[in-house]
């Protein structure tokens, strides 16, 4: 299988800030990356250097074996791209944004607006295919971004945080478009700080932290280096979690986590149903109230907290401005922690 | 396609997108058309009693080609503040990672701003025509003239691409480039004869390319009583003509290169 996105050692600084500090990755033509990492992580940084939007200072990139510095050119023809913040133009209809982003890609008229009536029927918004983009929902907006960035059907399609700010339901739904793509044979490269979403959609993971690859594999592969299961209760009262947080302590193979305010306690454990019968007989007469049991595999928000120590969604303290969180190149990058 | 034509073709894509715009933002069209109106008006009326011009020129004839020239070199503004608006909405890196023309999105722009402009002047001749302004010349003179009005905001507009490009508010790209307009539309024989003005400010106003403009504009229409003795102001078409060139050439190539390396934060 030949590679659609090869990138090798690649680095960018910002000031004194660095960015990205050699990351390597490839991703096979016709699967799903997910690259993951926390705000500042430099994700965003990786897909516009794959995009010709930014220049890197160090190393090489490849998008369909065509270098992103040399034959910029070349590249944007077989890409689309979707960023974090819809780029629609908000007083054209959906319409005329699928036509205008059509013609920029050089398709005949009559091909772009046959495509474009095409993509919005696919994407549900057939409806509203005539009014200014302004009035369409946050959900609307997106599904509309990435109909434009799917208009001369690339190779490649990059999307970075699709889901971010969306409501669930909106989130699903693209889930579904998304996935449609990928068994289309579209490759794409997909960022985004939701373990839940790679592990949906993704082939393979890659997880970067200030600039640097910290863990690749499968989804399966990286809980695997996780290992054991998690034990987790949920209790009625807040004082329960460290009640019974002491009383499990023997139980646990490594750091508990325990969160008072949603009442919650998560246990790594090794040795399955024998444990959870264990744990519930050494809860037994101590009068914590548990409203909720269960014992499951780790979920890909354990491997995050295992290998960089802090939890995925975790917000960074230091954006003084919420929407600028998850920007980059911002003042953030790399402080996150 | 050659490079050329998908210039040509991208950027005709760009500008009918910023059309649309205009068509669907009323405040566009009423900034272009009633303020301009406006002007027309106050000046006429408010200040044209107390202001007299020598010869045998009403204030007027003297005042309509100063008010054409002022509103297009403020018109131009409306190129830096719109590129900064769609760098904020990430519009610019949408159309960075599309395999369009490179200068494609600013010869869009530009071109939209100078149909704006067209329409912005239209409309105050058609006032001027109301409030008695009358063009004396010949159909030739008279289109030439006002081709030196739009060709010069049109470069205008390149500079001001820079600045939308680098200061990428557009609220900041308005106040800036208001503090840089005012004086040098005012600074200038637009309102007033340059006689009036004290040296200095008189040493600068006769060198003010946008005096040369409306000095062109009023010998075209027919509206002049004649220029001070000073190269720039006795050839104001070419003097007017070579600064246009000279800020094409210096900002067109920076703005497209900026433009390339530009990108939302």
């Amino acid at each position: 299988m030949t590679d659609a996105i090869v990138v090798e050692g690649l680095v960018k600084r910002f000031g004194a800030t660095t960015a990205l500090d050699g990351v390597d990755l490839t991703v096979p033509e016709g699967s799903v990356l997910g690259l993951l990492g926390p705000n500042g992580a430099g994700k965003t940084t990786v897909v516009r250097i794959l995009t010709t939007l930014l220049r890197a200072d160090a190393g090489r990139a490849e998008v369909v074996g065509l270098d992103v510095v040399r034959d910029s050119d070349a590249v944007r023809a077989s890409i689309g791209l979707t960023g974090q913040y819809a780029a629609v133009d908000e007083y054209l209809t959906g319409f005329e944004n699928l036509e205008m982003v059509g013609r920029l890609y050089h398709l005949p008229k009559r091909d772009a607006r046959s495509r474009a009536d095409e993509l919005l029927a696919r994407f549900d918004l057939s409806d509203a295919a005539h009014r200014p983009a302004k009035t369409y929902s946050g959900g609307m907006r997106r599904r509309l971004d990435i109909a434009a960035s799917l208009i001369a059907r690339p190779r490649v399609l990059f999307l970075d945080e699709p889901t971010t700010g969306l409501d669930p339901r909106s989130r699903l739904g693209m889930w579904e478009f998304i996935a449609d793509l990928a068994d289309g044979g579209t490759t794409i490269l997909l960022t985004t700080q939701y373990l839940e979403e790679a592990d949906r959609l993704a082939d393979r993971m890659v997880v970067i932290d200030h600039g640097r690859v910290i863990a690749r594999g499968t989804g399966d592969e990286l809980k695997a280096q996780v290992g054991g299961q998690r034990l987790e209760f949920t209790f009625g009262r807040s004082v329960d979690v460290a009640e019974a947080a002491d009383r499990l302590r023997h139980l646990t193979v490594d750091q508990p986590r325990a969160d008072e305010q949603t009442r919650r306690l998560s246990l790594p454990v090794r040795g399955g149903t024998e444990v959870l019968a264990e744990a519930l007989r050494r809860l037994e007469g101590s009068g914590v109230d548990v409203l909720d049991v269960g014992l499951r595999r780790p979920d890909l928000d354990d491997v995050f907290l295992t290998l960089t120590g802090h939890a995925a969604e975790q917000d960074d303290d230091s954006s003084p401005d919420p929407s600028l969180a998850g920007r980059e190149p911002a003042a953030t990058t790399g402080s996150t922690r | 396609m050659t490079s050329l034509s998908m210039t040509v073709a991208d950027g005709l894509t760009i500008t009918r997108r910023n059309l649309i715009k205009v068509k669907r933002v009323p405040d566009l069209i009423v900034f272009a058309t009633l303020s301009p109106i406006m002007f027309v008006l106050l000046f006429r009326y408010v200040f044209g009693g107390a202001i007299n011009v020598p010869g045998d020129i009403s204030y007027a004839e003297f005042l309509l080609p100063g008010i054409f020239a002022q509103t297009v070199v403020f018109g131009s503004t409306i190129t830096g503040a719109s590129l900064a608006d769609d760098l904020q909405k990430g519009l610019i890196d949408r159309f960075r990672s599309l395999p369009m023309a490179h200068s494609a999105v600013l010869v869009g722009r530009t071109v939209a701003d100078l149909a704006l402009n067209a329409l912005s002047i239209a409309v105050m001749a058609l006032t001027g025509l109301a409030v008695g302004w009358r063009i004396h010349t010949s159909v030739g003179e008279a289109a030439l003239g006002f081709l030196v009005l739009l060709g010069f905001a049109y470069a205008v507009s390149w500079l001001m691409a820079l600045v939308g490009l680098i200061v990428r508010t557009p609220e900041v790209v308005n106040n800036a480039s208001f503090i840089v307009i005012f004086p040098i539309t005012f600074v200038a024989n637009t309102f007033v004869p340059l006689e009036t003005f004290p040296s200095v400010l008189r040493h600068f106003a006769e060198w003010n390319p946008v005096s040369s403009v409306v000095q062109a504009a009023r010998n075209l229409f027919g509206n002049s009583f004649g220029a001070p003795d000073v190269w720039s102001l006795q050839h104001p078409v070419l003097y007017a003509a070579l600064w246009g060139v000279a800020i094409l050439a210096v900002f067109v190539p920076l703005s497209v290169r900026t433009y390339r390396s530009t990108a939302s934060r």
